[in-house]
């Protein structure tokens, strides 16, 4: 058979159930292949729409993404999908033409260095030689996209080699001598963490994004629960442990909550789970939480010790450890009075700094609300994707986030464009879910296009647009820290959402009043396919609190 | 305090960080890699993206041609050396790693000096190359090419040695290294 026939067995092998891409010159055979493959494949409008849409459904069904791409700019558009997902730990598979062999190098029409340019921003890349190797190619980069820290794999085919005829045998091994992922966590090491908790007067359970991916949030919760364990998440770890709840302090880092960041600060235990001290986390590296000693459990040794040394590490499968942790710590003799004391300092934050806004005194939408108003008009039974920006944050801290793999976003590489297409991603994933996404007026569009693939489709997300005429997070940026001199940042009254859900085929809605906002917002999730609504929100609000770049926590602002 | 197998508790006072720590000295890596296209880029762009700095580097084959070597060498005082082969040991093409340990290693380099060489000067020249048991390996009127084979420190010294007498250029390969004993590297 043709080696692309051989792939389509290649991706059936491995379970994929429908692919994102647009076709080009020099993956036609693939395409042809697709033809009567049997597999689903969604026509996208750009790349990098189908890159977010693989990097969606994966984070909505922790399975493997997949999107193609042809060569040249085919390639380069999806890029920025690419490093999203290495930035987010996203196991996806991305599979580009490439000019025939004999062009390699000549710069030919539609030639670029794909495996090159995506080299520093994949978890590996196969560029293919013989048409032999693309099965094995193939199976490899699906089982190093989703094992170990998953990531983006890219398979880059030659025009030529992709149309030969091979005899397809199917892969049933992987042969890679240099990839052999730790999961296991060593048992001592997970006795000392135990020991140590035990013994900590101010402990914090500091979790990331590696819970979710390892479908650790039961054992998360059950670690937590084993004692009164103050937890925090990060924005990528929203929905690993059920918030709201007692002794959930809200999301820490520059927009989390004080009481998290300040209890960080105190304390004097850290355990950090499937979270990598990034600096929206830590601030001021020098700083951060001087009072600590480190348990960090990472499937990713080199993320131990990276930023912040570590007293325990334990490199493994989160939710393995957190499962052989919690037997541990129940097997020793700790007494819960102890963290009285740390409960009283944490509820005094909690009762001075609440998250709060001013809300409008007339019909007008504070975006806070509009988050509030949605959570309300969901009751929370939704798969919530959103944008970057303002918007972003006050979704991740109004929006209480119950479970795992209900809040898409794009929280390492903060992609603007993000939000519409892995919505799509994420609803083609779970068709009997309610899937909104929460947009901004800015970044939705970067990616607007996907909604004629929605329309076409029948894929019925709900886009909810936070409408304030801004690049908002830019613009709250330059009032505190550029002398409110408002440079590029005001995008008018453009475009006219309603007159443009309409071109693309989807139902466009404009919502304006808070009164009537939570029974508006039901009548819009009710209405059949994908709908597009632009809710008028307060244009010059800021995000609050705030850590300002570089500070410490202590420092909080607003 | 907190023994194994005993329900005692930590003293958190006690814990010390591991890792993230710079040892202040030279480190020999000795890597090796699958024999695929493209390793050696990925290596070089690993360095170059984590702002790590290579001194040395060289590239060879091994006794099996799926396999190569690559020995590099940079400073501990610059870099968490931990931090550099949990990296390195990221990039799926890298098999192995070991962090050559100075005393149970044997390391060498080739260099090639040529000197210029006036009139009576070639005398010199030529003795302390014999004290450094190196090899001229080109000789002309104005000038000598002397092949050096040791380690860093020889190298290095030979070089301050011919130095003022005029040294025209010089080319070092970086360090190989091999681990002593029967074990494998
Ligand atoms: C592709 C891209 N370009 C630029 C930025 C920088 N940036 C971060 S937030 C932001 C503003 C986003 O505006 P909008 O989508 O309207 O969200 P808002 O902050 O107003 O809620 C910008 C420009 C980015 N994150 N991504
Ligand atoms: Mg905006």
């Amino acid at each position: 058979m043709r080696a692309v026939d051989a792939v389509m067995e290649c991706l059936k092998a491995e379970g994929v159930e429908v692919v994102f891409g647009l076709p080009g010159g020099a993956n036609l055979p693939t395409y042809d292949a697709f033809y009567d493959a049997g597999i689903r494949h969604i026509l996208v409008r750009h790349e990098a729409g189908g890159g977010h849409a693989a990097e969606g459904y994966a984070k909505a069904t922790g399975k493997a993404g997949v999107a193609l791409a042809t060569s040249g700019p085919g390639a380069t558009n999806v890029i920025t999908p690419i490093t999203d997902a290495m930035m987010d730990s996203v196991p996806t598979v991305f599979i580009t033409g490439q000019v025939r062999t004999e062009l390699l190098g000549t710069d030919g029409f539609q030639e670029a260095d794909t495996i090159g340019i995506s080299m520093p921003v994949v978890k590996h890349s196969f560029l293919i030689q013989h048409p032999l190797e693309i099965p094995r190619a193939i199976h490899e980069a699906f089982h190093i996209a989703r094992t170990g820290r998953p990531g983006p794999v890219l398979v880059d085919i030659p025009q030529d080699l992709s149309r030969a005829d091979i005899q397809y045998e199917p892969v049933n091994d992987v042969r890679l001598p240099g990839y052999q992922p730790t999961t296991e966590g060593n048992t001592k090491q997970i006795r000392q963490a135990a020991k140590a908790l035990a013994a900590a007067r101010r402990p914090v359970i500091y979790a990331g994004g590696g819970v979710i991916n390892a479908n650790g949030a039961p054992e998360l919760t059950e670690f937590c629960l084993a004692d009164r364990f103050p937890v925090t998440c990060t924005v990528m770890g929203l929905g690993a442990f059920p918030a709201p709840h007692e002794q959930w302090l809200g999301m820490l880092g520059m927009h989390g909550t004080r009481a998290a960041n300040y209890a960080m600060d105190e304390a004097d235990l850290i355990c950090a789970v499937g979270a990598r001290f990034d600096d929206r986390i830590t601030g001021k590296l020098s700083e951060f939480a001087p009072r600590a000693k480190f348990i960090h459990i990472d499937i990713d040794p080199a993320e131990i010790s990276k930023n912040v040394p570590a007293h325990i590490p334990i490199v493994g499968d989160a939710k393995n450890i957190l499962a052989k942790l919690v037997a541990e710590y129940r097997a020793l003799e700790f007494d819960s009075s102890r963290l009285d004391e740390w409960w009283t300092r944490i509820g005094g934050w909690r009762k001075k700094y609440p998250l709060r806004y001013e809300d409008s005194t007339d019909n007008e939408i504070k975006p806070q609300y509009m988050i509030q108003a949605l959570y309300e008009a969901t009751g929370g039974e939704a798969i919530v994707t959103s944008d970057v920006g303002q918007h972003q944050m006050w979704a991740a801290q109004y929006f209480h986030f119950s479970k795992p793999r209900r809040w898409i976003n794009s929280g390492g590489l903060g992609t603007m464009g993000f939000g519409l297409p892995a919505a799509m991603g994420a609803q083609v994933g779970c068709p009997d879910q309610l899937v909104c996404c929460i947009a901004g007026d800015g970044s939705v569009q970067m990616n607007m296009q996907e909604l004629a693939t929605c329309a076409q489709e029948k894929i019925p997300i709900k886009v909810f647009i936070m409408n304030n005429g801004y690049l908002g997070m830019v613009r709250q940026w330059q009032e505190l820290f550029w002398d409110k001199r408002y440079s590029q940042v005001d995008m008018g009254d453009f475009p006219d959402y309603l007159k443009l859900a309409e071109a693309y085929g989807a139902t466009g809605l404009r919502f304006t009043d808070k009164r009537t906002l939570v029974s508006d917002m039901k009548d819009a999730l009710a209405t059949e396919g994908p709908v597009l609504v632009d809710v008028r929100v307060t244009r010059e609000e800021n995000t609050y609190p705030m850590i300002p770049a570089g500070q410490p926590a202590r420092e909080m602002v607003g | 305090m907190g023994e194994p197998g005993t329900k005692e508790l930590l003293s958190l006072e006690e814990l010390e960080a591991a890792g993230g720590l710079r040892t202040g000295r030279k480190h020999l890596l000795s890597i090796l890699v699958e024999n695929k296209p493209g390793v050696l880029t990925r290596i070089a762009g690993l360095f170059a993206r984590r702002g790590f700095n290579i001194d040395t580097l060289t590239v060879g084959p091994t006794d099996d041609d799926r396999v190569s070597r690559i020995t590099l060498t940079l400073d501990g005082a610059l870099h968490p050396i931990d931090q550099v082969t949990k990296q390195l040991h990221k990039l799926v093409n890298v098999i192995k790693i070991r962090d050559l340990e100075p005393d149970d290693t044997v390391s060498r380099e080739l260099a090639l000096f040529k000197v210029s060489v006036d009139g009576n000067q070639r005398g010199e020249v030529m003795q302390i190359c014999e004290i450094f048991r190196g090899k001229v390996v080109d000789v002309t009127k104005r000038s000598l090419i002397v092949e050096i084979t040791g380690t860093t420190d020889k190298v290095e010294a030979f070089e301050r040695m011919v130095r003022p007498f005029g040294l025209i250029e010089m080319m070092r390969t970086g360090e190989i290294a091999i681990s002593r004993g029967r074990g494998e590297t």
